[in-house]
């Protein structure tokens, strides 16, 4: 029997806008190992997000169900089920209060949580910001007083803070500088196994995902075209729209541009 | 060798402020030949678009601003023209496209008035039917077969990838000698960035536009330039034609650069060094000694 910390069955999500439905999602299923990561592929208006806010609970699918943990998700979520599945975002100055200290911030999840005891919680937060490689001074800072990279830090920190299981990342490194990504990445797929977390990878870029991910999921309008093991995916792609996103994306070293023209000159035989 | 179109020595930049003030270029020196394409690739804040921005004249009326060093466009010096010489160059022989083309257009008018803008700055009296019949012309080339329902939509009933093929029609329109390109297609999904720069290289060729682009992205950039130059806090870091650099990177910041990108054929997420003392060693040029100037 599988593992499957979350498992999406035959979800469709349709919405209204202005008279004409459009579906987002149609008939997605799709099951996320406890402690793996997955990540979601796809072009803009392909469903990633749709899922993901499905997953976090922000609008219920319009049919079918999320299971946690063997457990069905209900349309309106207990606070337990909001503590165990946590957000990083894409731009961590607009997911961060600006008005409030870095130090703020991570003990509100804390508060609202009920993690830990009163007393305790100052040196809690210090110790999230040094497991995110932070300096704990940083706790009386602004959001607005940090860099990008040390922003997202924080926003990874709050995550942690909730004592999560699953973690869903969206486009969590695309507004980063590649020094600062890298730096990033390395930290989240050092998380992953301290802290026994399971993510959601959500993004546009390949190469990201090629080097961070377990399994990829590639979505098409809404639709999962295809799906495997990352590395089977990347050598093999079957289905001509994940063929055509790897071989789109600009590539620095000769062994990936053979990568690519392998691709290529399969799709004209 | 035949003169550079543009010509870059020992460019400087300072903002003055209330702490006094903030040197963002330290000297760099940079030239394009017509007809070339040139990177300009680094981070954020390492200078990138302040040095577009000065090559379009910009930042030369700005009050808080301390220029040095020269900018010469085809033999002329950007300093000693008056603002409405510098002003005449824009949009006729010097052009821009920028990152995000959604918010660069206005919104409130027609994709077809804002063509017809753009061609009244070459020639004053062109008249609205001719501009909306050369704009059609024009946007064929960019491969848009619709140009009727495009030049009658705003802006913001275009996708982005469509609103970018108009931008760079835009910006080729009056076929100007040099095209400044601030990471372009960098908002887009990568089969349309793919296509988009595609769609630009073979446009530049045709019209022999010389091209200085800026990117932070170095595979964008092995992808599109003939040559690069690499810049890290406003110093310029390593510089040399497109594959001598990528082969044999030798500048500690281009080496960090390089190995940070993640790649399309696996190995993990690298171990970047946080020791960036190294990345102030001199600059390492692949063509010196070449009979560059």
């Amino acid at each position: 029997m599988n593992d499957a910390l979350i498992s999406i069955r035959k979800v469709s999500k349709t919405f209204d806008a202005g008279g004409h439905a459009v579906k987002a999602l149609d008939n997605v299923s799709l099951d996320v190992e406890r402690g793996s990561c997955l990540a979601i592929v796809g072009e803009s208006g392909s469903g990633k997000s749709t899922l993901a806010n499905i997953v976090l609970g922000i609008y219920p699918p319009s049919s079918g169900e999320v299971m946690f943990d063997g457990e069905p998700l209900p349309a309106r979520r207990t606070k337990l089920n909001r503590r165990q599945i946590q957000l990083v975002q894409q731009n961590p100055l607009s997911s961060l209060n600006p008005k409030r200290s870095i130090g703020a911030s991570l003990r509100l999840a804390l508060d609202v949580h009920g993690i830990g005891e009163r007393a305790e919680r100052k040196d809690m937060v210090r110790a999230l910001l040094e497991e995110v490689d932070l300096p704990p001074e940083f706790a009386s800072r602004a959001p607005a007083a940090l860099s990008g990279g040390q922003r997202q830090r924080v926003a990874i920190a709050r995550a942690l803070a909730c004592q999560s299981e699953l973690v869903v990342l969206d486009e969590p490194t695309s507004a980063l500088d590649v020094l600062v990504q890298a730096r990033v990445l390395k930290l989240l797929s050092e998380l992953r196994p301290k802290r026994k977390l399971t993510y959601i990878f959500i993004t546009h870029d390949l190469a990201v995902v090629r080097n961070i991910a377990d399994r990829v999921a590639v979505f098409e309008k809404g639709r999962i075209v295809e799906t495997g093991p990352t590395r089977r995916l990347f050598e093999k792609p079957e289905h001509p729209y994940t063929r055509g996103l790897i071989g789109a994306v600009p590539v620095i070293t000769r062994e990936e541009l053979a990568l690519r023209a392998s691709l290529s000159t399969e799709e004209n035989t | 060798m035949s003169r550079p179109l543009l010509d870059i020595r020992d460019l400087t930049l300072g903002f003055k402020g209330w702490t006094g003030l903030t040197e963002v270029l330290h000297g760099i020196s940079l030239n394009i030949q017509p007809g070339e394409r040139v990177a300009l690739v680094g981070e954020s804040g390492s200078g990138k678009s302040v040095t577009a921005r000065i090559v379009l004249g910009m930042l030369q009326s700005l009050r808080s601003a301390r220029i040095g060093g020269t900018v010469e466009f085809d033999g002329r010096n950007l300093a000693q023209m008056s603002r409405a010489e510098r002003q005449q160059l824009r949009g006729t022989r010097i052009s821009m496209i920028f990152q995000d083309p959604t918010s660069s257009l206005n919104p409130v008018y027609r994709i077809g008035t804002q063509f017809h803008e753009v061609l009244k700055r070459e020639v004053p009296g062109f008249s609205y039917q001719e501009a909306m019949n050369r704009a059609a012309e024009i946007l064929r080339e960019v491969s848009i077969v619709d140009a009727e329902r495009v030049l009658n939509s705003y802006p913001f009933q275009l996708s982005g990838g469509m609103n970018q093929r108009v931008m760079i029609a835009m910006a080729l329109a009056n076929e100007p000698d040099l095209l400044l390109a601030d990471e372009p297609g960098t908002a887009l999904d990568v089969t349309v960035q793919a296509q988009t720069l595609d769609l630009m290289r073979r446009l530049v060729e045709q019209h022999n536009t010389a091209v200085l682009f800026i990117s932070h992205n170095l595979g964008v950039v092995r992808e599109f330039a003939d040559r690069v130059y690499v810049i890290y806090k406003g110093r310029i870091v390593e510089h040399g034609p497109t594959t001598a650099l990528f082969d044999d990177p030798r500048h500690p910041y281009t080496r960090a650069l390089m190995t940070a990108v993640p790649r399309l054929t696996g190995g993990g997420v690298p171990d970047i060094d946080d020791d960036a003392s190294a990345f102030s060693a001199p600059l390492v040029d692949h063509l010196a000694g070449e009979g560059r100037p």
